[in-house]
């Protein structure tokens, strides 16, 4: 729908809205020295004036003189703790003589994000699939997403580990959001440019009073978002890369990035698109059961474990399960890549392993590759 | 919200098969009880499940497994053994090897277990029509491909020859051996045994399963092949079935992997693109034989 203008102090009117909605308002806010999408009451709890430095194994924030609301690029968290929350009740269940009671409950919560990113919001199209667009609907996920309202927030920068231009998921915000913001600071000026892409979002713009574009809002808007595709430096080479993959499972490099690896599995932990699980059967004492079900990583060691044995024990075969599985088999199983360009797990990564730099060594032909000649910085 | 027996029957049109769970979520098991259970050898039970109103169709088809949820203890996938034109009840033979199935060993009749499924695919029985068919199965291997011999023999003017090559660890390792002799009476049907080792007891042949491939007789120009059991002797009996000149594309594997939930949302049962709880267990072979060559994967 059109766009409109948005001022600075109407951010707040805009959260309380919301608020008033019903919907309970998640965003960022500065948590323990990272930026954390948590619950937040009014635009004073969102970051304002803080950015983020973010380098392969390093992460800081810098408070600076900007009055600039989304100043950070990605926090460390994602939107996946909420559609799809890290430990999650399946059912309880009581022993009634031999018999089994089982209860589960429903969850009745409508969050709003605000500030999605465009990366973010193409790995929550991408989770729809895996829990939506199969034969069977993971119904948890389902009632979570279908009463989400989605607040994206375009980029005015990039962290030097993100590379969403080239897996095709931003720097524009791709459809699926419900109101997508802009946020302009230049030339002494600070104003939003705001549009709804939904009913929902449109019901509650309708109670903010906006003002009208000028033409040369959508060049500057414009300009903002082709500043940000100019300075991802990091690329992935998407082209053939799925059949370079599955065709050298035992190329030299998955040795080497082997040797780097600690298998902590913070890769997975931060992914805003892994979603492997585990389950859990919790007793108490009185005789009652639940089950949970919690995230888990392709990187823990008992993760293939069946009578007789794990069937990936190395760190190689880890590691190379979850490339290939981002990059080339995500494509059979999903039809997209798993990854959306985010970088988070390349800077939570503690020796600091780039994702980038292994899949361009990797797309060297094996019998081409000298060891070591895509070399970590 | 209370559950108790509100499990449903979920009609899919495509398999004409009924799913047991619950209303709320294919993730949330429906209950189940057990009728009986047998013993079949020192490790390994079969258990007889029974819901409490009648099935009203097929309830599951050969190949598939349900997950199993032994009370307060876990969950694991269970392929179904029993036979599939029986309407009533579902079995599943267990072996006792690690905390669920040790718990679900030893439910006793009249306890509940809940039950989600049944999942996966199906063994090919349409495609095996009029051809030879070779069953190879080692150790517990014979439990799922067992439904197979059943309609097998329920539906005999379908196939042509049938064989079956069974292997076990040892003469008391042996599943079923009551059932086996019953097989061996059908003139119709070959079946050979061999187990691994055995005692002097033992007058039947000694040595891996691969072994009686070539003693089966089979047209090779038009026989399909069942395998089913350790992936190691998946292995090694899918060289000899090739070898003795069995089209690679009428072979058809069951694979293993780490279950956790049935449906493809848990990711650990990855082998390659596949997800073996729903894009298997039963593959044609030729649709995973580039992963055998993998190491790790």
């Amino acid at each position: 729908m059109e766009l409109n203008v948005m001022q600075p102090d109407q951010l707040d009117d805009l959260i309380q809205g919301i608020s008033l909605a019903d919907y309970q308002v998640i965003g960022p806010m500065e948590s323990n020295g990272a930026i954390a999408y948590e619950p937040i009451e009014s635009a004073d709890d969102l970051p304002r004036g803080i950015i983020d430095h973010q380098r392969p194994g390093k992460y800081a924030l810098q408070k600076i003189q900007s009055s600039r609301f989304f100043g950070y690029t990605v926090s460390p968290f994602s939107w996946k703790k909420y559609l799809y929350p890290p430990v999650q009740t399946l059912f309880k269940a009581e022993r009634n003589g031999q018999g089994i009671q089982l209860e589960t409950d429903s969850h009745d919560v409508k969050y709003a994000f605000i500030g999605v990113r465009a990366c973010e919001l193409s790995a929550i199209k991408i989770q729809d699939k895996i829990f939506l667009g199969g034969d069977y609907v993971d119904l948890h996920y389902k009632e979570r997403r279908e009463n989400a309202l989605i607040v994206a927030v375009e980029c005015f920068n990039t962290c030097e580990t993100c590379f969403c231009d080239s897996v095709g998921s931003g720097p524009e915000i791709p459809n699926g959001a419900d109101i997508v913001l802009t946020e302009i600071l230049e030339s002494g000026e600070h104003y939003f440019l705001v549009r709804s892409e939904t009913e929902a979002g449109q019901e509650i713009l309708n109670q903010i009073s906006l003002k009208d574009t000028e033409n040369n809002h959508y060049l500057i808007k414009d300009a903002q978002l082709e500043r940000v595709r100019a300075k991802l430096k990091r690329k992935v080479q998407t082209t053939g890369l799925k059949s370079k993959l599955l065709k050298n499972p035992d190329h030299p490099r998955w040795d080497e990035v082997a040797e780097r690896c600690l298998a902590c599995s913070n890769c997975t932990m931060v992914c805003p698109t892994c979603f492997c699980a585990d389950v859990f059967d919790i007793n108490d004492l009185d005789g009652n059961t639940k089950r949970e079900r919690r995230w888990d990583s392709c990187f823990t060691s008992d993760f293939t474990y069946i009578h007789g044995g794990n069937i990936r024990h190395s760190v190689k075969s880890r590691y190379r399960q979850w490339l290939t599985h981002k990059f080339a088999s995500w494509q059979d199983q999903f039809d997209s890549l798993g990854c959306v360009g985010c970088g988070r797990c390349i800077t939570w990564c503690p020796p600091g392993i780039d994702i980038t730099e292994e899949l361009k060594a990797l797309s060297i032909p094996p019998n081409q590759y000298k060891k070591g000649e895509i070399n970590h910085v | 919200m209370q559950l108790g027996y509100n499990w449903l029957i979920y009609m899919d049109n495509d398999s004409n098969s009924i799913m047991a769970f619950n209303r709320h979520s294919p993730l949330i098991p429906g209950i189940f009880e057990v009728k009986s259970k047998s013993k079949e050898t020192h490790d390994t039970w079969s258990i007889v499940l029974n819901n409490k109103e009648p099935c009203r169709v097929e309830t599951f088809n050969p190949g598939q497994f349900n997950m199993l949820y032994a009370y307060g203890t876990g969950e694991i996938p269970i392929s179904i053994s029993g036979d599939c034109s029986n309407q009533k009840y579902i079995v599943h033979t267990i072996r006792d090897v690690g905390k669920v199935s040790h718990a679900l060993c030893n439910l006793k009749s009249g306890d509940q277990v809940g039950v989600r499924g049944p999942f996966g695919t199906t063994w090919p029985m349409d495609q095996l029509k009029g051809k030879d068919v070779v069953i190879i199965g080692g150790g517990i291997g014979l439990a799922p491909i067992r439904p197979v011999i059943f309609h097998i023999l329920e539906n005999r003017d379908d196939y042509n020859r049938v064989a079956i090559a069974y292997g076990a660890r040892a003469p008391e390792e042996m599943l079923y051996p009551t059932q086996i002799m019953d097989w061996r009476s059908h003139l119709d049907m070959q079946v050979r045994v061999t187990v691994d080792s055995a005692s002097p007891k033992w007058h039947g042949q000694v040595g891996v399963v691969t072994t009686l491939i070539p003693r089966l007789n089979f047209n090779p120009d038009n026989t399909a092949a069942l395998v089913c059991g350790p992936e190691i002797m998946i292995r090694f009996a899918v060289k000899e079935l090739i070898s003795n000149g069995i089209n690679p594309d009428e072979i058809w594997v069951s694979m293993e992997r780490n279950m956790k939930c049935g449906i493809g949302l848990s990711g650990h049962c990855q082998m390659g693109s596949m997800f073996v709880c729903k894009d298997g267990p039963v593959f044609n072979y030729m649709d995973v034989e580039r992963y055998f060559r993998i190491k790790e994967l």
